[in-house]
């Protein structure tokens, strides 16, 4: 597994996403309430690239006609035909077992240190800033 | 190579104002549109669109030609693409002023889409609930050899086997051009159900394929195709995993009921094979794909089936993965694009 | 017409038929089940009948030959429904309906008096006299709270089995107003029937009122795709989980597409339809079960009806019907799908209406 410097901790502020490219994977990159998750951009289901869709809640149900609205800004639904994904696991509401998009580590970290290998953001134009830290994803 | 028989190019606010005359110009401004008074389900998504077909340029899904290039033409190769435009034009209740605002969507597409892009062609679209003022609009605008069907919406006053649409159907022959009927339609008049309103877009979604096997039953047994051998008629975005249970059901009953309908020759699925073509999105999605194989042959083989994307709309078949079987590549080519060519006598 | 009797060569299961209509002689009949202030209210404004024009009486599909009494319509006699069904098909049970006009009536005070009256009738002249027999309860779902209350008048006389209520109604099934009934039929453990029919006066197509009986008779299985799908997305099988949905003269062969395209739309749009947290056709294959007839399928082409069957995924849903007195079939081989394994076809024959109507069939020793 390889350390990729995505970005920085405040150029992907909480709610935000960023789409990247690893090693010619398009991967998604989002800030869920200051957590960082990174999935594969592209939808299980048809290709799309899953990762531009729409971050909403997760609607379930006791019983019908009662609504519960939770979890708000986790649920990434695609953006063609609307299947639901956990952001923080990858995983489709309605078949984790199966339906699911490629989930990959992430770590925030202070700074660069040797052996990590450069993602498409440059860390060199991105100076070290004592209220920022890098986003990294381990794929 | 890709022949998409479903696309969607889409009105912008004011666009068919150059194209109405004054008297239509200021009824649109006063009185604007009433197309049946219902409420329409709010979709998946807004617009129905794809999330990722809104155009950096402002306009709406549809409406920019230029991001349809880019976006859809280039990247899938598309050789034609027949778009289907939906408006409510079609549908309005002053049949004057739908008339007037068809021709204006007519000339619209011509200037802006069909003169502009060699690739694309269209449907008609035509006031099909006065089908003496449609069939007048089939004439005129069929000279324009970018319109290649005649657009009607499924969900009609009445099933459109009965009379009063033959008119429609007669222009479409005359001009040498198949009918097309598409996904949408009425909203207040005759519900979506033989029970009423349903509640939720999913059903709405779902229930339309019901308006498509009642206008393929309505179309065969009101005799239509006797009267009109040469008639073609192409089912779109209506799905088609249903069909072949519906030819089994009417052949059942024919049988048994022919002296109702003695201007009919031969059994109905017969007149389904020889006269009906189908574009595939929405794909159904059986869970063992195979399925889909035993469909083309319930249907009696694969030379009517049309690939169809319905780009910009969020329920969007993405012509690499939509077909999870594997295909034959004589059948392949069939559905990608040969089938198209042949209906639609494209070069 | 081949013999109408069971097949020498079916094996020596419980047969249960699982559609046999029933229908009063005349409106008259009922009048001594009806209080008298709607006796009168019949006489007096002349009213002629509630026989639902669904089946035009001459037409071919209405009845075999023979089915028609002397003295009323087919299906009137309980004798000739002895002589002509339960004995030469060698019935364990057979699940009657009497399906009449009573979901049409406008006044719903009028509507509860008649099918109190129906159930009563039905209960006095046909299941009472012959212990094969088993019944529905009519309901008039135009005042839902006095269904129930009928249901928990009749629901416990073991001769009912189950609730009937039309494919066309004024609103769809799933509609949370019907509810109370469907709470009834579970209290009772009754199933709920769905049949052919109705008198809603909404047009039977989404595009209007066909030309044709044939055509009209088609659209009744889009009907009914719409009450399946209306049903699971309101969520009556999550809320009624011991409810039973029997599909009655439905046809089947239209439900596995209906559920792939309903399983897909629901992968997409289930946030709107939360409770329905399974794939509908999970749903379905739980809480529906079918009468076979009509059988919508080439009848000269059986591994096409196999292959259909192979994908509802269940062999639980499909039960056996005729359909007496309706014409269905000219030789009743044709009555089951051929090529059943032998445990399918005893599930088809019986086990699944057993199962269904939690019937007890006596041993059978012949």
């Amino acid at each position: 597994m390889t350390a990729h410097v995505v970005g920085t901790t405040d150029e992907i502020g909480p709610g935000q996403r960023k789409i990247v490219e690893i090693d010619g994977r398009s991967i998604g990159v989002f800030n869920v309430g200051g957590r960082y998750y990174a999935l594969r951009n592209t939808c299980p289901h048809a290709g799309a690239r899953l990762c531009e869709g729409t971050l909403s809640g997760l609607v379930t149900s006791g019983a019908p006609g009662e609504y519960s609205y939770a979890r708000e800004g986790e649920i990434l639904r695609c953006p063609w035909h609307g299947w639901e994904f956990d952001v923080t696991t990858g995983r489709s509401w309605f078949d984790p077992a199966r339906t699911r998009v490629r989930a990959y580590e992430t770590s925030i970290d202070a700074g660069v240190e040797s052996g990590y290998r450069p993602g498409p953001y440059v860390a060199e134009t991105y100076p070290v800033e004592v209220q920022r830290a890098y986003v990294v994803v381990h794929v | 190579m890709l022949v998409d028989c479903d696309i969607h190019n889409e009105l912008t606010p004011g666009a068919l104002q150059p194209y109405l005359s004054p008297r239509w110009r200021a009824y649109d401004q006063t009185y604007g549109g009433r197309a049946d008074g219902g409420f329409a389900y709010p979709k998946g998504a807004p617009r129905a669109a794809r999330a990722d077909a809104w155009p950096p340029s402002g306009l709406p899904p549809g409406a920019d030609l230029e991001f349809l290039r880019e976006q859809h033409l280039d990247p899938y190769d598309v050789r034609y693409g027949v778009l289907n435009c939906l408006t409510t034009a079609c549908r309005e209740q002053n049949p004057g002023y739908a008339a007037a605002l068809c021709r204006a969507v007519n000339e619209w597409q011509v200037a802006e889409w069909l003169e502009k892009e060699p690739r694309l062609r269209a449907g008609i679209v035509v006031p099909y609930e006065d089908a003496a003022l449609a069939a007048a609009e089939i004439d005129r605008a069929a000279a324009h050899p970018g319109f290649v069907q005649v657009l009607l919406l499924v969900r009609t006053d009445e099933p459109l086997g009965r009379g009063r649409y033959r008119p429609i159907f007669e222009a479409a022959v005359r001009n040498g051009l198949p009918v097309g009927i598409h996904f949408g339609g009425g909203r207040g008049r005759n519900p979506l159900t033989a029970s009423g309103w349903p509640s939720f877009y999913v059903e709405d979604h779902t229930a339309m394929a019901q308006a498509f096997q009642a206008q393929v039953v309505s179309l065969v047994v009101e005799g239509v195709f006797e009267e009109l051998p040469d008639l073609r008629v192409v089912l779109i975005e209506g799905g088609f995993g249903w069909l072949p249970s519906l030819m089994w059901r009417m052949d059942k009953h024919w049988a048994r009921l022919a002296d109702e309908v003695p201007h009919l020759t031969r059994a109905p699925s017969a007149y389904v094979r020889e006269h009906f073509w189908v574009t595939t999105q929405p794909v159904e999605e059986p869970p063992d794909p195979r399925d889909l194989l035993a469909v083309f042959d319930n249907m009696g083989g694969t030379d009517r089936i049309m690939f169809s994307t319905d780009y910009p709309h969020w329920d969007f078949d993405d012509p690499r993965r939509a077909l999870r079987v594997k295909l034959p590549e004589e059948v392949r080519t069939q559905i990608f694009g040969g089938n198209a060519l042949a209906l639609y006598g494209l070069p | 017409m081949a013999e109408y009797a069971r097949p020498a060569d079916w094996p020596d299961v419980p047969l249960v038929d699982t559609d046999v209509h029933i229908t009063p002689r005349s409106l008259g009949a009922l009048s001594p089940h009806l209080p008298a202030r709607w006796r009168d209210y019949v006489r007096e404004s002349g009213v002629a009948s509630l026989e639902s024009d669904l089946y035009p009486p001459r037409s071919p599909l209405s009845a075999i030959p023979g089915a028609k009494p002397a003295d009323g319509p087919p299906a009137s006699d309980p004798d000739l429904l002895r002589t002509q069904l339960l004995d030469p098909w060698r019935l364990d049970v057979a699940v009657t309906h009497c399906i009449y006009g009573i979901d049409g009536i406008h006044n719903p005070d009028w509507a509860d008096a008649m099918a109190r009256a129906l159930n009563d009738w039905q209960h006095a002249e046909w299941l009472a006299g012959d212990p094969r027999l088993r019944g529905s309860v009519v309901v008039a779902a135009q005042d839902p709270a006095r269904a129930a209350a009928e249901i928990d008048r009749v629901g416990d006389r073991p001769e009912f089995v189950q609730v009937l209520l039309p494919v066309r109604m004024r609103a769809p099934l799933g509609t949370r107003a019907f509810w109370p009934i469907y709470a009834a039929a579970e209290r009772h453990g009754l199933a709920l029937a769905v049949y052919a029919g109705g008198a809603s006066g909404q047009p039977i197509t989404p595009v209007g009122a066909p030309s044709y009986y044939l055509e009209e008779y088609v659209g009744l299985a889009q009907a009914f795709q719409a009450q399946v799908v209306s049903l699971v997305c309101e969520g009556v099988p999550v809320r009624f989980p011991a409810l039973t949905v029997v599909l009655v003269e439905s046809g089947f062969t239209w439900l596995p597409p209906l559920m792939w395209r309903l399983d897909k739309n629901w992968k997409g749009l289930r946030r709107e339809v939360p409770w329905v947290d399974r794939l509908p056709s999970e749903m379905i294959r739980a809480s529906f079960r079918l009468t076979a007839q009509p059988l919508d399928a080439p009848p000269d082409e059986p591994a096409r009806l196999l292959e259909v069957l192979d994908r509802l995924g269940s062999d639980r849903m499909l039960m056996f019907a005729t359909d007496y007195p309706h014409h269905q079939f000219d030789d009743p081989a044709h009555a089951a799908p051929a090529g059943l394994s032998a445990d399918a076809m005893a599930r088809f024959l019986g086990g699944n209406a057993i199962a269904t109507y939690r019937l007890e069939v006596p041993s059978r020793a012949r």
